[in-house]
């Protein structure tokens, strides 16, 4: 990947930071989502939505070329970032993740210390500065210090499940990104966790553009600025393949959707 | 099929829990696998207590530092005992880095296509080959094919032949320990911008390490209890001097390892050398219990110091 001079220039994709261009996304020959054409925004939070199996965490997998890790996963299109093509030979997938970092549906903090957590990320990625005032910012950040500040060393697995997403949003924000994804970062979490991650979202938005699946209607009104609808219909061959139906601010989706089966689907009409 | 509103409909009349019988297979199965574990036990304890029985008498330091004699009430094992520690550090030195370096390229990095599936049949067919066959692939290879290394039929030859013969078992345990590591880890660090080595390394490798040592040491007690395949690459049944740790001493034609001593000893007329094979065996299976012992206590440091 080239320098970060290259990519601030192509002054035609400032707004959006991704650009997916009528992808489709496989797993082996089995095409599990088609003709993807999307925009993200930079310093916005995008909020993807559907019903379960249509393919949102596959799409946004790929934003950070983590599907590469499953055997047979391929994409046929294109996804840029920054105007450049992440899936060319001049990317690397390693330092594109670190730019485009994730936070997975089940906390997954690594079964080592709080402080350990954190520094990982930043020592591979050669951070120079201060570990500790990293450390410390990283939490504070995800709203999780004055939580662990008195147990640093003690393991990521032994604090609360939200308090684990929250280490694991606090790791994800310590190398710097300028993306994250989020795969339904709050479903295994009670109301007030979520609301803490919430809340935190808002602040991250300043810096960070987001990227969330979610399940939860109101929460997708709550934090995104804008909304995609996912659905998937049966092909010939029986299978089901899913679809981008529609992609608007979050207002509109929610409140004037102009396709039938987002309409249903916001209003809890869906199958 | 029954449709939906029948099945709802089903009150409790329709079910048959039929407890007591079920609690009578219960108690059955219990019974026999009760049983199935105890005629194990007792196989050992009256294996274990004759052995002690008739070896723990001659069981002393002399026997210990001492070489073979022909009589029986000065001979020793020193020769034997070392040949067998020898063996083991060789074996290990070598199955071990190579084992556990295949397992991990296979599991983390090869690619999962037609070759890594014939690999890996080939392998689990290897762990389940006759170990005399590899004594005999280890004539040929380390005996003569590499001889002016190992110096032909050496206790070098003996120890690579081992080594070769716990490989697979090496391998499997060493992939079968890195799968049970949930994926959700290598996805974490791979998501915050490491290397698949810089993720494996950090967070893989050390939850999956007390499998990978328990695999490892099961496969070393194999091999520290085999005979055929030495005997094939030149272990003697009667070698007065002990071997050295020297490129001359590893290659010396003449070795012995205390599953021959033994073998050798029990196959000899006398009553007495019957008594100090048994001696024999007590050693053995203390440098047995040692291995696994060191292996749980690795173990448990590993588990408490994540
Ligand atoms: N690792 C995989 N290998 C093969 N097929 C997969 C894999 N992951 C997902 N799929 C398939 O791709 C399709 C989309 O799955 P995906 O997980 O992206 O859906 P989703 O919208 O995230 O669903 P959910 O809301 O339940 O998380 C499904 O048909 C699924 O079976
Ligand atoms: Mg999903």
């Amino acid at each position: 990947m080239q320098s970060e001079q290259s990519f601030a220039s192509t002054a035609t994709e400032q707004q959006s930071i991704f650009r997916v261009d009528n992808t489709d996304y496989y797993y082996g020959a089995f095409k599990a989502v088609r003709g993807v054409n999307l925009e993200i925004p930079v310093n916005k939070i995008t909020a993807f939505i559907g019903p379960s199996g249509c393919g949102k965490s596959t799409v946004l997998r790929c934003f950070n070329r983590l599907n590469d890790l499953i055997s047979g996963a391929h994409i046929d299109g294109r996804i840029t970032f920054h105007g450049e093509d992440i899936y060319s030979k001049g990317v690397d997938p390693t330092e594109l993740r670190r730019r485009v970092g994730m936070v997975f549906q089940k906390p997954n903090p690594f079964p080592k210390s709080i402080y350990d957590n954190i520094a990982f990320g930043a020592r591979i990625n050669g951070y120079q500065g201060d570990m500790d005032e990293l450390v410390e910012r990283s939490l504070r950040g995800a709203a999780l210090w004055d939580e662990v500040k008195d147990k640093l060393k003690e393991s990521g697995l032994s604090i609360s499940g939200g308090q684990q997403q929250r280490l694991c949003i606090a790791r994800a924000i310590a190398i710097a990104p300028e993306v994250i994804l989020m795969d339904e970062p709050c479903s295994a979490l009670d109301p007030i966790s979520t609301l803490k991650i919430e809340e935190l979202m808002h602040q991250l938005k300043e810096n960070y553009t987001i990227i969330i699946v979610t399940h939860n209607m109101q929460q997708a009104t709550r934090v995104s600025d804008k909304t995609a609808f996912y659905n998937a219909e049966a092909t010939d061959s029986g299978s089901k393949v899913g679809y981008l139906v529609e992609y608007d601010a979050t207002e509109n989706i929610f409140k004037h959707p102009q396709n039938e089966a987002t309409r249903d689907y916001v209003s809890g009409r869906f199958g | 099929m029954v449709s939906p509103q029948k099945s709802a409909k089903s009150n409790s009349g329709d079910y048959q829990p039929q407890l007591q019988k079920r609690y009578k297979i219960d108690r059955a199965f219990q019974i026999i696998s009760w049983m199935a574990t105890l005629s194990g036990i007792v196989v050992l304890a009256v294996l274990v207590t004759g052995i002690l029985i008739q070896g723990i008498p001659n069981l002393s330091f002399d026997f210990l530092v001492s070489p073979p004699s022909r009589k029986p009430e000065q001979a020793g094992i020193w020769p034997a005992f070392l040949g067998s520690i020898i063996l083991l550090i060789i074996t290990a030195a070598v199955s071990i880095p190579i084992g556990v370096g295949t397992g991990i390229f296979l599991q983390e990095f090869a690619k999962d296509n037609k070759i890594a599936q014939v690999i890996e049949i080939n392998i689990s067919n290897l762990a389940a080959v006759p170990s005399i066959i590899y004594g005999l692939l280890g004539l040929f290879a380390f005996g003569r094919l590499f001889g002016f290394i190992t110096g032909g039929r050496s206790i070098l030859s003996g120890g690579l032949t081992l080594a070769l013969l716990i490989l697979p078992v090496i391998i499997v345990a060493t992939r079968e320990a890195l799968k049970s590591v949930p994926d959700s880890i290598r996805m974490a660090g791979m998501a915050l911008g490491a290397t698949r080595w810089q993720t494996v390394r950090t967070h893989v490798l050390p939850l999956a390490i007390p499998g990978i040592m328990t695999g490892t040491i099961l496969a070393l007690s194999r091999a520290i209890g085999e005979t055929a395949p030495i005997i094939v690459v030149g272990a003697a049944a009667f070698v007065p001097f002990a071997p050295t740790l020297t490129i001359e001493g590893l290659q010396e034609p003449a070795f012995t390892a205390l599953p021959i001593q033994i073998f050798n000893w029990v196959s000899r007329p006398q009553e007495e050398f019957h008594a100090i094979a048994a001696s024999a065996i007590i050693v053995l299976m203390i440098v047995l219990l040692v291995m696994n012992a060191t292996a749980i206590f690795v173990r448990n440091r590993f588990q408490s110091s994540r």
